[in-house]
């Protein structure tokens, strides 16, 4: 029982010590961040805000920097107030809360995930067992991670517009074959990770293909498989994100940014801003948790 | 052995020679309807190519029947691309046939070269070098200060799952429509890989070599620039490769914000809401060209600078 409160102990020691650089280097950025409003700001709160007769202090225009209507760099505290009264002033329903803009890039991102990640692994099983789809299309993928595929986006748009496919569908689409090539690529890596001695021994058991990816290849490749779909939700984000510009800006983080820097509505561009970041880091982590306990029995190196 | 060989290129030569004819035939240019015995040909020419690559694929021996397998298929995946929908007469708004995107980028080749001068060769070019210098500067810098490194390091890697690229309204507003706002997007897409991969070459010098150093009495910069710089070129060489693409991503998307009446992004995003399809098709080929010409062009400084490191020798 001892050993066990040493052991919590030692490890929220550890903890905290890693975590404290962390916190250090978030604190210069906030005061930077700040330094920042006021430095950007301050030559519009002179011109717009101030007393023209020049009768004010240095507190006023502090003050006047950091509660800018439209400021040039919005100060940290206004981002957060922002951010915090378009969660809660607002219906979920509303195109004023962000988390109904967040529903509405996430949809799009998570189906373009699970497409995608079923695309990639079929395809990669595919060329694992086809030596002529192996050297006849592996190449094409590999080299089109070398392109910017992302610029596809407004003709798929297009296309499936005029095919008659609107809403969800087409963002989804986008996500998809962003998370597909990395998906695609690592699985191919993955899947022939295991040594000659293990495929030869699945071989003297007389192991059918389908027993040997079942049992063999396919736990082998998911090691690889994780950071894969890691960094393809991040792609698949941008990718919906990107996907919401050319509709006319409805709906969807994406479109959230847009509008804001239509009408130079700087605060809700940062909070916009705050939340995909925020929307990024949620969906790897949960990749990640998954990871974590699919891979829990696996010793890690 | 010898025989087999010869005999599969005969048939992918073979195979591309009849459908070098049935191109010249009407119905492939869209002068004719198709015909059962057009139909035919391409059935059979169909089954003659997939015959043709499979041939070349099974084949051992030489590297280059690996490229010649990718290019067959390429170059067969153009040659329906460009049949079945001139046959089909499929809406150019859906898919335009590639000689149509081939004509579409000869006859505008002025403006996808100022486009391409605008996005490349300012946006891209100057916000990778600097977002990349920046990056490699301030992992070097941070190199004897273990506590920034431990503050930054996790930050740094969280970047890599938020899409940075949405600054790029925020870069428009604060530098503008012109390529400095997109530049700006650039540096800071470029700048987090830099600095992450950089910090991890500096670490990958083995223990022998430091404590060979330290023998020598070689002092930090000497150890620094014979050691430990040489050592994490691979790391930083595949951060630049991963930045070149993550550049042109940012300096494309950055100009779906707003930007002059030039650019890829621009073009691709004005004429795709114009329906003008081949020069949109265009613009992309532009970028991806630019794109795989960038990575080889990194990839062959790579072998000149980091000849000595086993993957380059290998290869």
């Amino acid at each position: 029982m001892g050993t066990m409160t040493e052991r919590a102990l030692k490890s929220l020691k550890e903890r905290l010590a890693a975590g404290f650089p962390v916190a250090v280097m978030l604190g210069v950025v906030l005061a930077a961040w700040y330094a920042g409003a006021w430095a950007l700001n301050a030559p519009g709160a002179i011109e717009r805000v101030l007393p023209p007769d020049g009768a004010w202090t240095w507190q006023d225009l502090l003050q006047a920097t950091m509660a800018m209507q439209r400021p040039v760099l919005p100060a940290p505290h206004q981002v957060a107030l922002d951010f915090w009264s378009s969660l809660v002033d607002w219906p979920l329903d509303s195109p004023r809360n962000l988390l109904f803009h967040v529903a509405v890039t996430a949809e799009s991102t998570l189906w373009g995930f699970v497409m995608g990640t079923l695309l990639g692994l079929v395809l990669s099983v595919c060329i694992v067992h086809s030596r002529t789809l192996n050297r006849a299309l592996l190449p094409w993928i590999v080299a089109s991670q070398t392109v910017p595929v992302l610029a596809i986006a407004p003709i798929v748009l297009v296309i499936l517009g005029s095919l008659g496919f609107s809403g969800v569908a087409p963002k989804a689409v986008i996500a998809m074959y962003l998370c597909f090539f990395p998906v695609t690529v690592a699985m191919v890596q993955g899947l022939r990770s295991p040594q000659v001695i293990e495929t030869e021994m699945m071989h003297t058991y007389a192991a059918s293909k389908w027993q040997a990816l079942w049992l063999l290849r396919l736990p082998a490749a998911l090691p690889f498989l994780f950071p894969a779909l890691r960094v393809g939700i991040a792609a698949g984000l941008v990718g919906a994100m990107v996907a919401e510009l050319p509709t006319g800006a409805v709906a969807g983080l994406g479109a959230r940014l847009l509008t804001g820097s239509y009408y130079g509505n700087t605060v809700q561009i940062w909070s916009a801003l705050v939340m995909s970041a925020l929307l990024g880091l949620t969906l790897t982590s949960v990749v990640a948790l998954i990871e974590r306990v699919v891979l829990r029995h696996r010793s890690q190196p | 052995m010898k025989r087999t060989t010869s005999q599969t290129f005969l048939l992918a030569l073979a195979a591309l020679v009849g459908g070098l004819l049935l191109m010249r035939h009407p119905s492939a240019t869209g002068d004719a309807p198709p015909s059962p015995l057009f139909w035919l040909a391409t059935l059979v020419l169909a089954v003659l190519a997939v015959q043709s690559i499979r041939r070349v694929a099974a084949l051992d021996g030489a590297r280059i029947y690996a490229s010649l397998t990718a290019a067959l298929f390429g170059v067969w995946v153009l040659y329906f691309w460009q049949l079945l929908v001139v046959v089909f007469e499929v809406p150019k708004v859906l898919l335009p046939p590639p000689s149509l995107i081939a004509q579409s980028i000869a006859s505008h080749w002025p403006t996808l070269w100022g486009d391409f001068v605008q996005t490349v060769l300012k946006a891209v070019l100057i916000g990778w070098a600097l977002g990349s210098g920046l990056g490699f500067a301030v992992a070097v810098a941070i190199d004897r200060m273990p506590f920034l490194q431990r503050g930054l390091l996790p930050l740094a890697n969280l970047t890599s799952t938020i899409p940075l690229v949405a600054v790029a309204p925020i870069a428009v507003m604060w530098f503008g429509f012109e390529w400095p706002s997109k530049a700006a997007v650039v540096v800071l897409m470029t700048f987090f890989p830099m600095l992450v991969s950089t910090l991890a070459g500096l670490k990958a010098s083995g223990k022998l070599e430091r404590e060979l150093m330290f023998s020598y009495a070689a002092s930090y910069s000497r150890t620094l620039f014979a050691l430990r710089l040489p050592a994490a070129l691979p790391f930083m060489f595949g951060a630049l490769k991963v930045n070149a693409t993550l550049a042109l991503i940012g300096a494309i998307v950055a100009e779906f914000f707003g930007s002059p009446t030039q650019g890829l992004g621009f073009r691709i995003s004005t004429e795709a809401s114009r329906m003008n399809m081949p020069l949109v098709w265009g613009a992309i080929v532009v970028a991806a060209v630019t794109g795989s010409v960038a990575y080889a062009v990194l990839v062959q400084i790579e072998r000149r600078a980091a000849f000595w490191h086993p993957s380059v020798r290998e290869s």
